[in-house]
């Protein structure tokens, strides 16, 4: 079954002759169990998608499914990971975790057991008492992590989650993510402009056009076995052979972008 | 610095001052003394009147009635303040319409007012607790009404991802940031507080702080002056302090950084 359907979704901000049309037409389908990686130069609408899914913005055009239902409010069935922090900082690690479940109804004796365990399964035992800003970066993106795994949701919304953190810990943060995600393997959209990561997590790896009105361009399938060493699948042949093909769409694309913000620049 | 010597420069400064007021009122050095003791008293009759106001007891009554004052004056105006700031910033169109009077009763001095509360409220306390509502009021409205607009819309997107209803919205990301911000001013309305129930004693009142100084004024009693400012410094400063600690306790989840 399709966990997530995007058919021809189009995204613009502003209204009239002002409005910006950051996606033109999208159709991205991600099967149940599937990781997807959506990869495309700065500020060609790869976000914008994910937000489509999550309910968070609606389309201009086309329409957006989940599990066959028309996006309406907020999807319940993803969790969505952000690039930017987005723990409560107000709260303790193990209450932003905890109150996942909280807002669910589970009761909060449960919910801080439940809790504790998922921080320990995030390698975070020992620091249920910190509280955000008394976490290094990489830290906070444990805790957020399992913030969204506890509510077991279906689907996963990744927005280059390992942007903001250094080389050694993204290589650290992509294994995590992958013996996690290995266990029941969710439905994953994830978006990133490092293609290297793109390949050595996902499935299927999709080109997005550089904006404005940007599109799909082509699609690969990473047919790299599983389970997989985030780091170690980077030295194998058959990773090379997929890099050189995939860069090849994404340079012209990542040209255009090149360009073409040179020449806003220029006006 | 070290503690211990950024104490003893502290208690160097008060020293040096309190020395050259003494030299000043007893010896011909900066003029004549009787006339700097006519216009600053001695800051050892300043200290006799101070321990005489305690040992006579006189001084708690005034104490009392203006702490009291302060208090209420806080809790009122905080109170008002965080509601009226967060309705305001859940409806923007409702701030767009009272966006100029809010600003033109903020602008306005509050010592004019004075007058006016005596006259509605009367010469007790409630009075001087208007006053004080007004000065504390706008702060911590202002505070509230910027912290909840400026809630991080990431925090608020992900909270809306983990399933967050209105009502939990509310008590999970708008109130605890909102008091945050509340919080971070808390040291200048509670001193704004004071100020307020201070200024009201002074223009027309039984008694507190301010009416001792004021009754003192009136007689051309300077030591009394002085012995009045002086118990009105140490108890801002036990105030702040009480303040501090309460800050501590409830901002732990700030950055160190952040406080300083």
């Amino acid at each position: 079954m399709t966990a997530v359907d995007l058919a021809g979704v189009a995204v613009a901000f502003g209204v009239g002759e002002s409005a910006y049309c950051a996606v033109g037409r999208a159709d991205v389908a991600v099967s149940e169990h599937e990781f997807v990686a959506i990869v495309g130069p700065t500020g060609c609408g790869k976000s914008t998608l994910l937000n489509v899914v999550a309910g968070l913005l609606s389309p201009a055009g086309g329409q957006a499914r989940v599990f066959g239902r028309p996006v309406a409010g907020v999807t319940r069935e993803a969790g969505y990971l952000f690039q930017a922090d987005a723990l409560m900082p107000w709260k303790t690690a193990l209450d932003n975790v905890a109150v996942a479940l909280e807002v669910g109804g589970v009761r909060r004796a449960e919910a801080l057991a439940r809790g504790r365990d998922w921080l320990a399964q995030v390698g975070l035992r020992g620091f249920e008492a910190r509280y955000p800003h008394q976490l290094s970066g990489g830290q906070r993106k444990r805790v957020a992590m399992a913030q969204m795994l506890i509510r077991d949701p279906k689907i996963l919304l990744m927005d280059e989650p390992f942007g903001p953190l250094d080389a050694q810990t993204r290589a650290l943060m992509g294994d995590l993510l992958l013996s996690l995600w290995s266990r029941d393997r969710k439905a994953v959209l994830f978006v990133t402009h490092d293609l290297e990561e793109a390949i050595a997590l996902a499935d299927r790896v999709v080109v997005m056009s550089a904006g404005p009105a940007s599109h799909i361009v082509s699609e690969h399938v990473v047919d790299l076995p599983r389970p997989r060493d985030a780091n170690e699948v980077r030295l194998e042949p058959r990773f090379h052979a997929l890099q050189k093909a995939i860069w090849s769409d994404l340079r012209d694309e990542v040209m255009k972008a090149y360009s073409g913000a040179a020449a806003g620049a220029a006006s | 610095m070290s503690r211990a010597s950024l104490l003893f420069w502290q208690i160097a400064v008060a020293a040096i001052i309190v020395a050259a007021w003494h030299v000043a009122s007893m010896t011909t050095l900066f003029g004549d003394p009787k006339t700097v003791r006519f216009f600053f008293s001695t800051p050892l009759d300043v200290a006799l009147r101070i321990v005489k106001l305690f040992v006579s007891g006189e001084i708690w009554k005034h104490l009392e009635i203006t702490l009291r004052e302060t208090i209420l004056a806080f809790l009122v105006g905080s109170v008002s303040g965080v509601a009226i700031g967060f309705a305001f910033a859940m409806m923007p169109r409702v701030a767009a319409v009272f966006d100029p009077y809010i600003k033109m009763a903020n602008a306005l001095p509050r010592v004019v007012l004075a007058p006016i509360f005596m006259l509605w409220f009367g010469l007790g306390i409630w009075s001087k607790v208007a006053l004080g509502v007004t000065l504390v009021f706008f702060i911590v409205f202002f505070n509230v009404y910027q912290g909840v607009k400026e809630t991080s819309p990431v925090i608020l997107a992900n909270a809306r991802m983990l399933g967050m209803n209105g009502w939990q919205l509310f008590r999970h990301v708008y109130w605890p940031s909102a008091m945050s911000w509340m919080f971070s001013s808390l040291h200048s309305s509670v001193g704004f507080a004071l100020v307020g129930a201070v200024v009201g004693e002074y223009l027309g009142a039984s008694a507190g702080l301010g009416y001792l100084i004021h009754q003192a004024e009136g007689a051309f009693d300077v030591t009394g002056v002085f012995a009045g400012m002086v118990v009105l410094a140490v108890f801002v400063l036990l105030i702040d302090w009480v303040v501090t600690l309460i800050e501590r306790r409830l901002l732990v989840w700030r950055p160190q950084e952040a406080q300083k």
